[in-house]
């Protein structure tokens, strides 16, 4: 197939379909997608939710190192802004313990059949919205303090890439193992 | 990406879950999948959307674009010249497509494992607020979906574009937001539950 820009798009578009419908697939599939669980998580009872993205974070760490070092692949690093991260974290969260959904397991939910994932999506459009009104002034205010940009540990620690990816991996590793231990 | 590729993604996914499936650890309860298989896979998938589509795996930014379109749409001069839409003007893009085919990829699980089936209010809800309660519920759940809009565009991400994708990348936004997602979550469910 020749590779025009169009043709190039197409392509993409096309595994986005394809990686979506696995994405979808298997947060279904990882019970991810239920009220119970994100809210049992939240509640601290229920650890479906860390075990999931401790797995996915330690399997992603590990691989987007070695795609990174030897296919050169690129990186998507958000620029850190310390006031932003941390206030935009916490009022995210707060949504999270009312909705019990989150942006992508709110879509796996629907999927699943559940009406309320509607009303939840309708609220993220909204809020999204809400946010665009205020983004003129959340950029010449919040989004000034601790304006780092595309900050890693790395950089921050001043260490090579390699020893953070071995650092952080046995960390999540460790903490997988230990929640495994303890039973939770 | 080459027919090769694709049939490789295929057959690699494909064994990998039966491989894993042939073992008792897998499957729990009600069709549910192990959680540290899962997790294992998504970590897959987002090196294979960072090396095949050079995109991060994300889901807030869908909601964004929708309502860019709405906005479009309803009050066109008014949306085009908010700050937030004049750097990400709403476009058909790669993590629209991935969001959508989210939803029927669900379904899909869903269908297979048994679990499709059209809910309203969840158990744990009815149960502590009884089986009346759809106005508070629905209250709750569309004031949530707006406050993790808001929190996400304002942190650069959700729980799938930092939580996942970002921490991967070991980078200190993500890891902030990921932490903060969390404690506000579990400070706030202390109100409900």
């Amino acid at each position: 197939m020749e590779k025009t820009p169009r043709n190039q798009r197409r392509k993409k578009l096309f595994q986005a379909l394809l990686f979506g419908l696995i994405f979808g697939f298997l947060l279904q599939k990882g019970g991810v997608a239920k009220y119970h669980i994100l809210e049992g998580q939240l509640l601290l009872t229920d650890f479906t939710v860390m075990k999931v993205m401790l797995s996915a974070i330690l399997v992603a760490t590990i691989g987007l190192y070695f795609l990174h070092k030897f296919a050169k692949i690129k990186l998507h690093v958000r620029p850190t802004k310390v006031g932003a991260n941390i206030i935009g974290g916490l009022i995210f969260g707060v949504g999270f313990a009312f909705a019990g959904y989150c942006p992508g397991t709110g879509a796996a939910g629907l999927g699943q059949g559940d009406i309320p994932a509607l009303i939840f999506m309708v609220g993220l459009v909204a809020g999204s919205y809400l946010f665009a009104e205020f983004s003129e002034l959340s950029k010449k205010t919040i989004e000034k303090w601790g304006d780092k940009g595309k900050l890693t540990f790395h950089n921050l620690l001043k260490v090579n890439t390699g020893s953070s990816v071995v650092i952080a991996s046995a960390i999540l590793f460790a903490t997988i193992i230990i929640l495994k231990m303890i039973n939770l | 990406m080459k027919l090769k590729h694709l049939l490789f993604t295929t057959i690699s996914f494909s064994s990998l879950v039966t491989l894993a499936r042939s073992s008792e650890v897998v499957v729990q309860s009600g069709g549910s999948w192990s959680p540290y298989l899962v997790g294992s896979l998504i970590g897959v998938l987002v090196c294979l959307t960072f090396y095949f589509s050079e995109e991060p795996v994300g889901a807030s930014s869908f909601y964004a674009t929708v309502a860019g379109f709405i906005g479009n749409a309803i009050a066109p001069k008014h949306t085009v010249q908010l700050e937030y839409f004049k750097e990400k003007p709403p476009k058909l893009n790669w993590e629209f497509i991935f969001v959508i085919a989210a939803i029927f990829g669900s379904t899909l699980a869903a269908l297979h494992g048994g679990e499709f089936s059209i809910r309203g209010m969840p158990e744990m809800w009815t149960s502590k607020y009884g089986s009346d309660s759809w106005v508070q519920y629905s209250a709750l759940s569309f004031t949530g979906g707006l406050l993790m809009a808001f929190g996400a565009r304002l942190a650069g991400g959700c729980t799938s574009g930092h939580g996942i994708s970002g921490a991967a990348q070991l980078s200190v936004s993500s890891w902030t937001s990921l932490i903060c997602f969390f404690i506000g979550g579990v400070l706030a469910v202390q109100l409900i539950y």
